[in-house]
């Protein structure tokens, strides 16, 4: 049960780095547009590069 | 750029565009958009190395430059046609190098049909010289750009984006749009702290209830405790602000709405708990909290979704008015135009107005005869004859002829102008109705708060140390959870379910008001009607009694080359190709004359036909609508009798509101006989023409004054104002943009169907409400005696309340079936 004292403390700071990684990744616009990424295929031109 | 006001304008294309047929491999259909191809169709595009036919010259251009900017494989990998491009240089978009070159802009791209669109419009857009980056938002239809100012215009990037068959114009950050979607963007942050937060204290709260007496140490219900507390924090001071805003304005105003007990409920839990966890002794309720502020967050973020995709689509219609006008500065000396925007234009100013084009401002034809299209402006069907002198007002499309213009009044003093003003006045006396249910919402909510503070006090003289604990539970249970979840939720299923039928609700009250509807008031043209003229009747005459098909075929064949609403309905009723008519004179306001297979032939007014076939005109009975004659050397041939048609599905739309037990009603700017004959058709007993805007609002208010709830249906921008003034009101997708912005819901698709299934809807979203409410209020009545007597301590009370407002979600959600 000791192990508690230690993993609990642990859990704040794991969910403290969740919210600053998911404002980060609002920051810079992860979550504007969620339909695009699935259009956006990974495609190239139909021409070599000049 | 499309104008969607301009209704029975010379553009013939539209309703086919939208519809991309299955397979991209029918044969004979032009391999951009998918429209069918002329009967000679010159127009080629070497696209993937294959000569590929074309419907018309803005298509393979499109093609062409798309196959040269090195994205043909936009054509592989597409799964929908793309849209018809006009052609031409369009030189009013330099209208928008007028503002500051930045570098840096968004604009909101139209005509987006697959995936493969995405990856074209970025790829075009990207290989511009002086373009460094081009990103596109799918979710919001909105292309963010920059660029180096020095090499490039905002012009450019819209011309790019033209030649390859999307309209774009620049993003307004003024509009209220992107106040809304920053709201929703807060929102979403609130709600995903509010759910890890949740997720969390369950974690540490759960341990807690299981553990059996004495199993748990005092040090290790303590550490859980102040993690949950630390959890909590971000949860109350971020996430729970709407409603502490909400409660705090409600209490400015005076009136205590839903947040008001939201707000108390939360910060008593929050301050009880942390008292608690300070003294070591007593219950603590953060699992309660966080949950409580998860589930009503989530209730609101759908709410808000729903509400923005409704805006977002209306943003894209208003742009259908009239934004540039050929100036000619120096008239009548030099004949030269330049452009300039609407808006600047000056009483004096010349303007030319081009066949096709609506006009930008009230004006006096100076030179010129046309013939204009005034069924925006005053709902009159058939095309008007103007010449020098006549007075044009502003969105009038001009049909026939170029003519120049005398403007007579800046474009914000315009007819169209006044229209709106008229609109916005008539809108003033609306929220009433939701002042009344705020006011109802208050009185419920001090009540609630009345008998909280009752309990407090009753448990103090009882048992002090119970009074805390069941005071909150009181808040708790009796907050409005599944009350104030039961009617958005339904909403906005029944908004997102309408939005896939194409009825775009924008208004929340609509479904409630048009469930409750005694009257629905059609206009007319353009909603009873298609609001374009079709071919009614054909009637054969003389000795040789030539066959209908045979008769169209001819008048088919020279009016070939006619943007005239009257030619358009003869070609559209005119099955086949048509045959090549040689050496066609026309007279205008008079008719053609054209020579056919070797025959000459014309086609127009009586007194015009009957230079050629003799005077003695063929008896028949009058004609339905406008009569066209056809005849040849001394002979009559047949007479069109030309029409505005009525929706083929108008009859069953009438039928069926009659069926639902409300009075239809007919109400037309047409000419009173003309009114009187739709009616007649549809079986309408109640129908008035010769109305003026203003007629119509007084009608409806008298209608209102009489007790009815009135839901009115229209189109033009003549019926902004009574859009306003009904009750809910419905605009026709294919109408006015100005007639949709004033509207409660507008029908997408131009067809009178979708309104069936917003009756349906609204009734079938009514009853789950009833429903939500009724469920809500009994178990809000049962719960209250118990969590007053304190047999329901708060985590029992929080658990119940999400337990009903799972209930109401998971009724409401049936709605999207």
């Amino acid at each position: 049960m000791e192990a508690l004292y230690l993993l609990i403390p642990l859990s704040l700071v794991l969910v403290a780095l969740a919210l600053w990684v998911f404002f980060g990744a609002a920051d810079s616009g992860q979550f504007d547009d969620l339909e695009g990424p699935a259009l956006r295929l990974l495609r190239d031109d139909d021409r070599a590069a000049d | 750029m499309r104008d969607r006001g301009d209704g029975t304008a010379a553009e013939d294309d539209d309703a086919s565009a939208a519809k991309p047929p299955a397979s991209d491999d029918r044969a004979g259909g032009c391999f951009h958009c998918g429209l069918p191809l002329p009967a000679h169709s010159l127009w080629r595009a070497s696209v993937g190395g294959a000569e590929r036919a074309m419907c018309c010259p803005g298509c393979a251009a499109a093609a062409q430059t798309i196959v040269d900017a090195g994205c043909g494989d936009y054509y592989d990998t597409r799964d929908g046609y793309g849209a018809t491009v006009d052609g031409g240089a369009a030189p009013e978009l330099a209208l928008f190098d007028a503002g500051e070159n930045t570098g840096e802009g968004s604009f909101t791209v139209e005509g987006m049909r697959c995936a493969a669109c995405v990856w074209l419009i970025e790829r075009r857009v990207g290989a511009l010289p002086g373009v460094q980056e081009s990103l596109l938002n799918v979710s919001t239809e909105r292309l963010q750009v920059r660029w180096d100012p020095a090499t490039c215009k905002v012009s450019d990037i819209l011309r790019a984006l033209r030649a390859i068959g999307y309209s774009a114009y620049p993003y307004d950050r003024q509009r209220h749009g992107e106040q809304l979607e920053r709201a929703r963007r807060t929102l979403f942050r609130q709600l995903f702290v509010a759910g890890l937060a949740m997720m969390q204290v369950m974690m540490y709260a759960v341990p807690v209830y299981l553990a059996d007496d004495g199993t748990m140490d005092a040090d290790m219900t303590a550490l859980m405790g102040w993690a949950s507390f630390v959890l909590t924090l971000p949860a109350v001071l971020y996430s729970a602000l709407p409603f502490f805003g909400g409660a705090w304005r409600d209490l400015r105003r005076g009136l205590p709405g839903m947040d008001v007990p939201v707000a108390l409920g939360i910060g008593a839990a929050f301050i009880g708990s942390t008292v608690a966890l300070v003294r070591g002794r007593g219950e603590v309720w953060f699992d309660s909290i966080t949950m409580f502020i998860f589930l009503l967050l989530a209730s609101r973020y759908l709410e808000l979704s729903a509400r923005r995709r409704a805006t977002r689509a209306l943003e894209a219609l208003q742009e259908g008015m009239p934004v540039a006008s050929q100036r000619m500065p120096a008239y009548p000396l030099d004949r030269a135009t330049e452009l300039v925007a609407a808006a600047s234009l000056q009483p004096g100013d010349v303007v030319l107005v081009a066949p096709g084009q609506a006009a930008p401002a009230d004006g006096v034809i100076v030179e010129g005869e046309t013939e204009a299209d005034l069924s925006l402006l005053t709902g009159e069907s058939r095309a008007r004859r103007m010449g020098p002198g006549d007075l044009l007002p502003g969105g009038a499309v001009n049909v026939t002829q170029a003519v120049l213009l005398r403007v007579q009044a800046a474009a914000q003093d315009s007819t169209l102008a006044l229209l709106v003003r008229l609109a916005d006045k008539a809108g003033q006396g609306k929220p009433a109705l939701a002042l009344w249910a705020d006011r109802v919402a208050a009185w419920s909510v001090a009540a609630l708060l009345v008998l909280t503070v009752v309990v407090f006090l009753a448990w103090q003289l009882v048992d002090p140390a119970r009074a805390w604990p069941a005071a909150i539970a009181v808040l708790v249970v009796t907050c409005p959870c599944a009350l104030s979840l039961a009617t958005p939720t339904a909403l906005a299923a029944a908004t997102g379910r309408l939005l896939r039928r194409g009825v775009l609700a924008v208004q929340p009250h609509a479904l409630e008001t048009l469930e409750r509807a005694t009257h629905v008031v059609f206009d007319k043209t353009g909603t009873l009607t298609l609001g374009r003229p079709v071919v009614r009747d054909v009637r054969g005459f003389g000795p040789s009694r030539e066959h209908a098909p045979q008769a169209l075929a001819v008048a088919a064949a020279l009016e070939a080359g006619s943007a005239h609403p009257l030619a358009q309905a003869i070609r559209a009723a005119a099955a086949g190709p048509a045959s090549d008519a040689r050496d066609v004179v026309h007279t205008a306001g008079q008719g053609i004359e054209g020579e056919v297979d070797g025959m000459r032939y014309r086609l127009g007014s009586a007194a015009f036909v009957a230079a050629l076939a003799g005077r003695r005109m063929p008896a028949a009975p009058e004609a339905q609508g406008s009569a066209v004659w056809l005849g040849k050397q001394g002979a009559w041939l047949a007479r069109f009798d030309i029409a505005d048609g009525l929706r083929p599905e108008a009859i069953e739309v009438v039928r069926r509101v009659e069926a639902a037990g409300k009075t239809v009603v007919l109400l037309s700017g047409d000419e009173s006989r003309a009114a009187q004959q739709v009616a007649a058709q549809l079986g309408i007993r109640l129908a008035a023409g010769d109305q003026l805007p203003q007629q119509k609002l007084d009608f409806v208010r008298e209608l209102q004054a009489q007790g009815a709830t009135v839901a009115m249906v229209g189109d033009g921008i003549n019926d902004a104002a009574v859009l306003r003034g009904a009750d809910v009101s419905f605009a026709m997708g294919g109408g006015a943009a100005l007639a949709q912005l004033h509207a409660d819901c507008v029908l997408l698709g131009d067809s009178l169907l979708p309104l069936l299934d917003a009756l349906e809807t609204a009734r079938r979203t009514l009853r789950i409400i009833r429903q939500n409410l009724a469920w809500a209020s009994v178990y809000n009545l049962a719960a209250i005696p118990l969590a007053a007597t304190g047999l329901l301590n708060p985590w029992l009370a929080g658990v119940g309340m999400a337990a009903s407002s799972a209930v109401v979600v998971l009724n409401a959600l049936r709605l999207r079936k």
